[in-house]
This record gives C-alpha cells, structure tokens and sequence, in this order.
C-alpha cells in the first residue's frame, strides 16, 4: 500500500503515519491540547472520505448526501444518552446498524438512476434526514442535543480521554485503509473498478452490477457511520447542521485533494483541507475565497489531487534511478 | 375553514412558485443543453438581490436597479461561462459539481467582502408597501407585484421559447444535443447566450424577493436544491416542466407549511405539531423527487422529442 | 436447436427497429446476419443479449424461456455478445480484461481479500482465451494503448473466456485492417467447431466464407433466410440489399 518507503510517495506516508502514531505524545509535551483536537477530527472526517472515495473513486457514484452518515452516526450516541444510555457497544452497534440500514434502503432506490439523477436523489435522501431531525422537537430540533458524556466501552476503553479517544479513531482509520487496500486489489474491487468504466460491459461478462454497487454504497455508508458515531463522541454535541449538503460538498472536496481514487489520498486531503482552514481562518474571515479557488483551480489544472502528484514525483524518482 | 388564508396561502405557494421558476428554468435549460450541473446557479440570485438593493440605496429607484441588476447579472453570466463553465460543458460530473462548489465559496465571500456580513435590504416606495383590498380580501401590493412580474417573465420566455429561432435552437438543443450542431449552428454562442439568461432570471428573482427576506450570504444556497428539484420533477430541459414543476412545488411547500400543522395535531401535541410540520412538508418536497425519479425519470413534462441518449 | 425468437418487436419512436422478427440459431455453425444500415442488427444482438426490452416477442435459448431473463443471467447461461462499438475497460491491462471475464464463471465475485494479481489459475486460463486470438504478447499493457484492431480481439477473447454456447458477434471486424479482417475471419474459423456463432456482419467476403446460414434483415423485418447460395441467388434480396 504503501510501496516502496524511499520512493518520494513511501517516505511521504510513512512519515505521515509515523506522525500521527506519535503525535498525542508530542502534544502533551508541548502542552498544545488544541493541536490534539485539530488531528482527532482529521482523523475522524478522514474515515468518512475513505468511505465517499470507496464509492466515487472505485464505485463510481457521486454522492452529495454522505453528510447524512455523519448524522446518523452522531445521533446514535445523542440520541441513547439523551436517554441516559451511555453503553458504547449500543452506540456503536446504533451507528452500524442505523446507517447500513440507511444506506440498503435509499441505495436500493437511488441506484436505479444515474449521473445527475444519482447525484440529486442522494442528496434528496440526506435532505430528508436533516429535516426529520429538524422536526423532532424531542432531541431539540434545529438546536440539536447535547452529548454531556462520551460513549463507555465499560472498563476496556476510556474514550473521555482525549488520548484514548485519539489512537482509538486512528486504529478505525488504519483498519479501514487496509480494508480498502485489500478490497480494491481483490475480486470484489476489479468488479466495481470495471462497473465505474463500463458497466454495460460488466453486465454482458455476467456481473449483476447493480448488486456489487449497492453492497459497496452499504459499506461505504455503513464505515461514514462509525466516523459519525465518533464525530459525535468528539463535539459532545449534534445538530441536523451536521447533515447540511454543503458538508457533502466538503468531503467530496477533501477527497478530491487528495486525489480521487487513491486509497491513502483521503489521508492527505483531509488533512490539507482542514490545517488550510485552520492556517487561513487564523488570518483572515475571508478564507472562504481562497478556498473556493483553490478548488476551481484544482479541478481545472491538477489532475488527481496530492496523490498524483506523488505519482509524478514517483515516476521522475524512478527514472533518475 | 378560514377562505381568506386559503387564498393567501395559493397566493403565497404561487409566489414561490414562480421565483423557483425563475430559477429552474435557467438550471434545467444549462443541464439540458449544456450537460452542466451548476450548483452556483443559486450564487446569481444572491448577487441579484445584492446589486439591486445597492443601487436601490444608491438610486432610491427600484427601476433603475431592475435594469443595472438585469444588465450586471448578463455580464456576469457570460464571464462565468467564458472563464470558468465552458470549459466543463459536457465533461465529468464530478469536476462540475466540485467547481460550482467552489463558485459558491468564492461568490458567497465577495458579496462578503463588498457588502458585508449583514445583508442588505430594499426599502419599498410607498406605492408598493400598502395593501390592496379586493372585496374583503387584502393583500400586500408588493406580493401581487411579485406574482404579475413572475407570470410576464413566464410568458416572455413561453413565446422565446415556442416562437424564436433562438427558442426553436434551445428546444433542439435540449432534446438533442448533436443536432444541433449538426445544424452549423455556432453552438458556443448558444451556450453563452443560454448562460447569461439563466444568470439573469436567477438574478431577478433574487431582486424580487429582497425587499421580502433581504439580500443575505449563502441565501441561494438552500434555495438552489429546491430548484433542482424543480427541474428533476418538471423534467431536465423543459421551460414548461420548469414552470408546473415550480408552481406544483411552491404550493407544496406553502400549503404544507401552513396546514401540515393541523393535520398532525390530531396525533402530537401542539408544540411538536408546529415544529414538525414546516419540516414535513420541506420534505414532502423531496419525496416527490424521489417518486418521480423512479416511476418517471424523464420527469412530468418533459421536453418533448425527448430521448433519454 | 440453440435459440428462438418468436415474433420479436421494437419501437423507438416512430422507427420499428424490430418488427416481427422470427429466427431459429441452431446448434454448431455459423448463422449471418446481413442487412443495411440502419436495419436494426445492433438492435437485435442488444434484445437477444438482454441489454434492450423488447416491446412483444418470445426468447428461447437452450431450451428456456429466456424472454425476461436479466443479461447477466443469460451471459452466465452462455449467451455471450461482443460489441459492434469497442467495448472493454480501457484502463486495466489487456490480461486483466480477460480475467474479470473468466472470473465472472467461477462464482460470486463477492471476495474482499485475496488480491486478484496473485492468483495464478485466473492468469492462466485469461492468458489462455488472449493467446487463442493471437494477443497473448499484449497482456500487460493497458487495454486504451493497444490498437484499434487488437482492441477487437481483445473484445473477442472476453466473450470467449465467458466459454460461451451462442456467441454474438456485433461486425467484428468493423473499422479493421484487411490484414486484420483476414487474421479475424481466419480466428472465427477456428472457433467455429467449440461454439454456436450468431454473426453480424457486413463484409459480404467474409459471410460468404464463414455462413452456413444467413439472414437478412431490412427495416427491422427478416426478408429471407437460407443457406449461402440461396441468399446469393434471392432476387428480393438483390433488390433491397445487394443490389446497391
Ligand atoms: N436507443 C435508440 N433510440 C432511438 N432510436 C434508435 C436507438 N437505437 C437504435 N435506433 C434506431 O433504430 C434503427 C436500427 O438501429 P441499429 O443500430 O439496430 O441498426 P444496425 O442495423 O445495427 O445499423 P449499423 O449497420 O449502422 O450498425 C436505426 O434507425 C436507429 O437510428
Ligand atoms: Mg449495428
């Protein structure tokens, strides 16, 4: 995954990875907790692009609604402590199941379109959530919930912990790239690979396209789901915000920097996408504006995001060899 | 059952019904010609409703500022497709979705930048802040002014579209996109003209409805999935499904938003009555979306001519 | 007998692209379809393949009703197309082509570990359908940088490593080389033995030489079937087809 660790792209992940194994450790010595918050939540919106890239890059399905799993993910944890249920195995077992089920039910309905019509009815389904919460005055509606205590894994996991809860969203994230590592080289990736490019084709060789997508828009919506259930874990607090379509538009930018298609470019982009908005928001409230350009600039002149980049170094690196 | 809302309530859902068509028909012309999903679209009701409450303040003329906001929102529009647009017509959907998205960013921070974080609003003459009694009905001269602009614009663009060449252009162009070319048209200048058109329309309605709500940042932003909506309900390239998909929508919403309420007190408590039922029926919207794109994808009317290739 | 259409339509519009077409494919051989452009062949592989509805008519292959049968199910059945227009995935490799076909007949795909380059007996048997039509020393490179005629092999050697009962084939050698056209009708004769062939065609050189039977079809309707000289000699079909 990771190929060879004196090409320019091996030592550039190696060190990233390194970093953040050893980063909580480093802050705490520099007394910095807020850098240790900044990572966390890379960390955590990291999971959710690993899982947009698994259907947009390899799959093929632009979603503009996966915000929505971010939502359910939170709520599972909002939702049971509102009710003073602070197990972790039900949350977690909330968050998996909830947003798997979400995923099965809309993707068996959105799959039956594409291009534009796919893109909106995502959307559509994503809107439909944000608004049942925003009616529920229960949980707060548009205010949203509270979360006074993090979910507890009895006395195996103490994720109140900001450490704990730090190298317990890292080990989620490692594991999930190496899924999608292994997924993408095996059996299963070549068919979605193939379906993304042709799927007329796919389905003449014999495959049930259909099936494959939508097992891979519940994966996809299922793994959002656990980076939503520690999203929420993380703010100590919920709101149907989470689920606005303009996050969507978030994550896709995020995996878009990083480069569409690569398993470890969701690392990269999210981690650029919010150190700029950190770096920019510190010196001006119009950070906006470089944003937006920043991503014009990258649909329209780099191709293939941090990712190709190291790709192009690597290529260079190989020929000077 | 209370007539008077009744009727204010059509009136309200028509009213809304028509700045969705102001909008849509714009976004479902450049989808349906131009292959181009343009999540900015919603930028340029914003900027509308911006440029004219400025030169409002600067003028005190709101006909002024319907003519400077008409003329800055084409010129707009065709920077837009010339720098940016034209280049993605036809291409990834994701690259369009990615750089409207990022249109939205750049737009919603300069109106920041020139106009500030606090919105702008468009005082109304006294002509137009009274209100008109018909019988023992009485309305705000302004909403009525709102519905006659939104049904000439509608009626402008039927016959632009049924009796023009350029109509007849646009009406190929969307049913079927090579044959126009292969009609030796110049198919870049249809395109630009297309663009700056649907700028403009998204343009006067964000001047419409500023003296209502006020011009604020990000205001399009909510309003341009509604009008996708539209498009996908009416079906992609249609004007006349743009403009039912628009009406059918606006009274949805209204209607929802103002009966929904007692429809569901018979089962909740009258609190949670009035916090679910504007939620309801802003998702009743998007329900409809997905029962059409299902049962009937091309959309209810769509353009005729039209096959799915 | 291997297939049977029984009274086949298809409306686009106004254009009957099928109209009561009524054909039997049977077993061995090869069985031409000749016709204009714009006849509605392409149509005719597309419904027989799955990828199109028809709008009435009756499907039979190797003795099922196959009418409402999905196209991946009929592909597993052995009912096997190739596309007039190029059709493979342009960015994998030639070999990795062919195995995504031969791993579409050893079950479910539904296997999210082991990787796919390791897996020896995959590589083999798709080498194997590559060096059958000749591009076995193309497997590596990408399926988008090999040539246009190489590209139609590469079309062929998927649907053959599908092992497949009918093939049908949509104008292999559309758009080839005479030298490739040759190597083509050449690969064609070969294959003729294993499998039952549906062709398409328009080179007439080359349904003449390859056709037990033949078919023509003009505006969507079958006006003659019959054996290769019968087809030559039928004055209808000199005057709506061969004759200009
Ligand atoms: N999806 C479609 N929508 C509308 N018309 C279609 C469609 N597909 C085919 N047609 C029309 O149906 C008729 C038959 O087309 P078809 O492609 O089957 O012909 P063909 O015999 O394969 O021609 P060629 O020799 O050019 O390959 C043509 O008039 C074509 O324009
Ligand atoms: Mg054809």
């Amino acid at each position: 995954m990771i190929g060879t660790l004196s090409k320019p792209s091996g030592l550039v992940y190696s060190t990233v990875i390194v970093l953040l194994l050893i980063a909580p450790v480093v802050i705490s010595l520099m007394e910095h907790s807020f850098y240790l918050d900044l990572l966390t939540r890379i960390l955590i919106l990291t999971i959710a692009v690993v899982s947009l890239n698994l259907i947009v890059g390899y799959g093929g399905m632009i979603s503009l609604g996966h915000a929505a799993y971010l939502g359910i993910g939170a709520y599972s944890v909002g939702i049971p402590s509102y009710y003073e249920v602070f197990n972790g195995y039900i949350h977690l077992g909330l968050a998996i199941g909830g947003s798997a089920l979400f995923a099965l039910v809309t993707g068996i309905i959105c799959l039956r379109t594409r291009g534009l019509y796919f893109i909106l009815i995502t959307l559509a389904f994503t809107q439909m959530l944000y608004y049942t919460f925003v009616s529920i005055e229960e949980y707060g509606a548009d205010d949203g919930l509270v979360i006074y205590q993090r979910s507890e894994f009895g006395g195996l996991l103490d994720i109140e912990n900001a450490n704990t809860l730090y190298y317990a969203v890292l080990v989620v994230l490692l594991l999930s790239l190496y899924l999608m590592h292994r997924l993408i080289h095996a059996r299963y990736g070549k068919v979605l690979f193939g379906s993304k490019h042709n799927d007329e084709r796919m389905q003449s060789l014999g495959y049930n396209t259909y099936q494959y997508k939508l097992s891979c828009y519940v994966i996809s919506g299922t793994l959002c789901g656990i980076a939503g259930f520690f999203l929420g874990n993380f703010t100590n607090y919920i709101s149907p915000e989470m689920m606005d379509w303009t996050h969507s538009g978030e994550l896709i930018f995020m995996m878009v920097i990083g480069g569409t298609g690569a398993v470890l470019g969701p690392v990269l982009g999210t981690a650029t996408f919010l150190f700029l908005e950190e770096f920019l928001s510190s010196i001006t409230v119009y950070w906006h504006l470089i944003f937006g350009l920043l991503l014009i600039a990258l649909v329209m002149f780099g191709k293939g995001g941090l990712h190709g980049l190291l790709s192009r170094m690597d290529r260079r690196w190989e020929k000077s060899q | 059952m209370d007539w008077h809302l009744l009727i204010s309530q059509l009136l309200n859902g028509l009213q809304l019904g028509l700045l969705l068509f102001l909008l849509a028909s714009g976004l479902s012309l450049i989808f349906g010609i131009m292959d181009f999903i343009n999540l900015a679209h919603g930028s340029f009701y914003m900027v509308g409703a911006f440029v004219g409450a400025t030169v409002v303040s600067l003028t005190g003329s709101l006909i002024i500022a319907v003519v400077v906001t008409m003329i800055a929102m084409l010129i707009l529009g065709v920077l837009v497709d010339i720098l940016i647009a034209r280049k993605l017509y036809g291409q990834d959907h994701l690259d369009q979705v990615l750089v409207t998205f990022g249109l939205i960013l750049v737009f919603d921070t300069l109106a920041h930048i020139i106009w500030g974080s606090a919105g702008a609003t468009i005082p109304l003459p006294d002509v137009l802040n009274g209100q008109i009694e018909i019988a023992t009905f009485v309305m705000p001269t302004y909403r009525l002014l709102i519905i006659v602009c939104g049904l000439l614009v509608a009626l402008g663009s039927y016959f632009l579209v049924t009796r023009s060449r350029l109509g007849m252009l646009i009406r190929a162009g969307a049913s079927n996109r090579n044959m126009v070319t292969a009609l030796g048209v110049n198919i870049d200048r249809l395109y630009l003209i297309v663009f700056a058109i649907g700028a403009a329309m998204a343009g006067f309605a964000g001047l419409l409805i500023a003296p209502i709500t006020e011009a604020s940042i990000g205001m399009g932003n909510e309003i341009i999935i509604i009008a996708f909506v539209v498009v996908i309900v009416g079906g992609i390239g249609s004007v006349k499904g743009a403009f039912y998909g628009a009406i059918l929508i606006g009274f949805i919403d209204t209607l929802g938003r103002s009966y929904l309420d007692d429809l569901l007190k018979l089962f909740l408590s009258n609190q949670s009555a009035e916090t679910a039922a504007p939620a309801l029926s802003a998702m009743l919207v998007y329900i409809l979306m997905v029962v059409v794109l299902v049962f009937k994808p091309e959309g209810l009317f769509p353009p005729s001519g039209f096959n799915k290739k | 007998m291997m297939l049977e259409v029984k009274g086949l339509h298809k409306q686009f519009g106004g254009i009957h692209a099928s109209r009561d077409i009524n054909l039997v494919v049977e077993k061995h051989g090869v069985h031409a379809i000749i016709g204009p452009n714009g006849a509605g062949k392409t149509t005719l592989i597309a419904q027989l393949s799955g990828a199109l509805k028809p709008d009435a008519g009756r499907l039979r292959f190797d003795n099922t009703d196959i009418t409402h049968m999905s196209r991946h199910r009929r592909a597993h059945a052995g009912l096997v197309r190739s596309f007039q227009i190029t059709s493979i995935i342009l960015p994998m490799s030639v070999l990795e082509n062919v195995m995504l076909a031969v791993q579409s007949t050893e079950g479910h795909s539904y296997r999210f570990w082991a990787p796919v380059s390791q897996d020896a007996e995959l590589k083999e048997k798709a080498m194997q359908s590559l060096s059958e039509v000749g591009l076995g020393n193309r497997a590596d490179q990408m399926a988008g940088e090999i040539s246009h005629g190489e590209q139609r092999q590469l079309e062929i050697a998927m649907a053959l490593a599908l092992k497949p009962k009918l093939l049908l084939l949509d104008e292999p050698m559309a758009g080839m080389s005479k030298e490739e056209s040759a190597n083509m009708i050449e690969l064609l004769k070969q294959l003729k033995g294993e499998t039952t062939i549906l062709l398409v065609e328009h080179d007439m050189d080359a349904v003449f030489s390859l056709a037990d039977t033949t078919s023509v079809l003009v505006n969507g309707h079958i006006i003659a079937t019959g054996s290769t000289d019968e087809i030559r000699n039928n004055a209808e079909v000199q005057k709506a087809y061969l004759g200009d």
